[in-house]
């Protein structure tokens, strides 16, 4: 029979939801590392049951934790004790060191500051090595681990983009999208708050920004190769040079990889948003959450509306059937939206009120979840055979 | 080189995190330092490496105390010797969440 699970990432703690193909009734486990910040939560294609969490704290730093059971159990690899406690353990899962001469980027002020790990925004199973799991971080930059997660290596060719002059959003200089091409293992896209998206033709050894057609009016040059604030990324795994992106305003999308952007935000109420994310079963049709603006970060005029495009943007229709339509202030932040592969497709996203909405019809229809864990800071959905 | 039972307290998220009581006992040679306890603390209990210093730098978290003796010894040295009482397993070093909350 076939299992929904949903992993539910929050500023206290993470969550695990769990349904049949019906999605209609739900378990819910958690709070799993309570009171810790679980920033996310990924499951790899290749095996379900190995689920990777950022779990963080500004008390204690960084841990990565890693399931083997689907989530039953949790260790952090690598920290294994030596047997006779004469010597250390042989990884550890929480260290991330920025390789070579560290380097500054900009600070808030237009000063060098130097680059300084902060935690993990996103983890990426590989699509191909079971073993193989890429984390971005704050400060910005791309870490690989071979082992599990036992011991990272930072791939600096991305830094070396110009990352003297990358400068954080108001909320940090965060890679918060990675994107694995699932045709071609050696091309990867990322986005970065506020540097912009960059992809690698070659596995993560060199970079190339691509941030070409993006018009940003908050920085100087509005075309400008780097600075722009991409907030999220999502692609089809049938067309991978297919990309949308939900920038700080406008939503885009590219035909060629990143080679050049176009404005596809068309009849939104306002462009303002952070997830954007694909139908698993039709390519052309996409989800946003515009909210106000980036003064005000909540949905626009009190009504908590998906947005919904079968045109691959530029017409979009409001999807409000069972989502509240009045007095609702809230967010839905960058990673806090996923679709299951069912044959109708679910289409799922949390809430900074704390809300998990599932609708399993594609988005003609919402409902609850749960209605009251803590900030939602991510949501990824897996579909077990 | 004398080895000495230390008693140390931890704060409750490490606690868990290290799936331990609340008071540990750990074996340091001497001379008993700040950071020679804590060298001990991740050498016994892996999962708290990085979690009390800086995995790079070794300075301890700015959100982390460490008390002894009823006082704040968060900003001595690292090469601290710890007084006769803690070494003798009279007094517990306290390593503690910082209050940061309104």
């Amino acid at each position: 029979m076939t299992l929904v699970r949903v992993l539910v990432g929050t500023a206290k703690g993470a969550f695990i939801l769990s349904s049949d193909g019906k999605r209609e009734k739900w378990d819910v486990e958690g709070p799993l590392f309570a009171g810790w910040t679980v920033y996310h939560m990924k499951g790899s294609k290749l095996d379900p049951n190995r689920i990777y969490a950022s779990q963080c704290s500004d008390w204690f730093g960084q841990i990565i934790q890693r399931s083997n059971d689907g989530g039953k159990t949790w260790d952090q690899p690598g920290g294994e004790p030596a047997p006779d406690f004469t010597g250390q353990p042989p990884g550890a899962s929480n260290k991330f060191v920025y390789e070579g001469e560290v380097g500054t980027h900009m600070w808030y002020d237009g000063t060098p500051h130097p680059w300084e790990f902060k935690r993990v925004w996103h983890l990426e199973p590989s699509l191909t090595e079971i073993d193989v799991v890429y984390a971005g971080a704050e400060d910005a930059a791309l870490f690989r681990s071979n082992d599990g997660a036992a011991t990272w290596k930072e791939l600096p060719g991305l830094r070396a983009q110009r990352g003297s002059e990358w400068q954080p959003g108001a909320g940090g200089l965060g890679l918060h999208t990675i994107l694995l091409d699932p045709t071609n293992p050696q091309r990867i896209y990322v986005a970065i708050s506020a540097a912009g998206a960059f992809r690698t033709d070659d596995g993560g050894e060199t970079w190339k920004p691509i941030n070409r057609g993006l018009k940003s009016k908050y920085i100087p040059d509005p075309d400008a190769e780097i600075g722009h604030c991409v907030h999220r990324l999502a692609l089809h795994p049938t067309r991978p040079e297919v990309v949308f992106m939900q920038l700080h305003w406008n939503v885009m999308r590219t035909d060629n990889a990143g080679e050049l952007w176009t404005n596809i935000s068309g009849n939104l109420p306002t462009d303002f948003g952070f997830p954007i994310e694909v139908h698993a079963h039709e390519p052309e049709t996409i989800y946003v959450v515009p909210i106000k603006s980036d003064s005000e970060h909540y949905v626009h005029e009190g009504k908590l509306r998906v947005f919904r495009s079968r045109t691959g943007g530029t017409e979009w229709e409001p999807l409000t059937n069972g989502l509240p339509q009045e007095n609702c202030y809230v967010n839905v932040l960058r990673d806090a939206m996923a679709t299951d592969t069912l044959d109708d497709c679910g289409i799922y996203f949390g809430t900074t009120g704390g809300q998990v909405y599932v609708s399993p019809d594609g988005g003609d229809n919402w409902s609850a979840i749960v209605h009251d864990l803590p900030r939602v800071l991510s949501v990824e959905v897996q579909t077990l055979p | 080189m004398t080895k000495h039972s230390i008693r140390v307290i931890l704060p409750y998220h490490l606690q868990t995190l290290a799936k331990i009581d609340p008071e540990i006992s750990i074996e340091v040679e001497s001379p008993v330092t700040h950071d020679s306890i804590i060298d001990a603390i991740e050498l016994r209990f892996a999962a708290l490496r990085g979690t009390i210093r800086d995995h790079v730098t070794k300075k301890r978290r700015p959100l982390l105390r460490y008390f002894v003796c009823e006082k704040d010894v968060s900003h001595e040295p690292p090469e601290t010797l710890v007084p006769d009482a803690v070494v003798a397993g009279e007094q517990p070093f306290i390593i503690w969440g910082a209050v940061a909350g309104g």
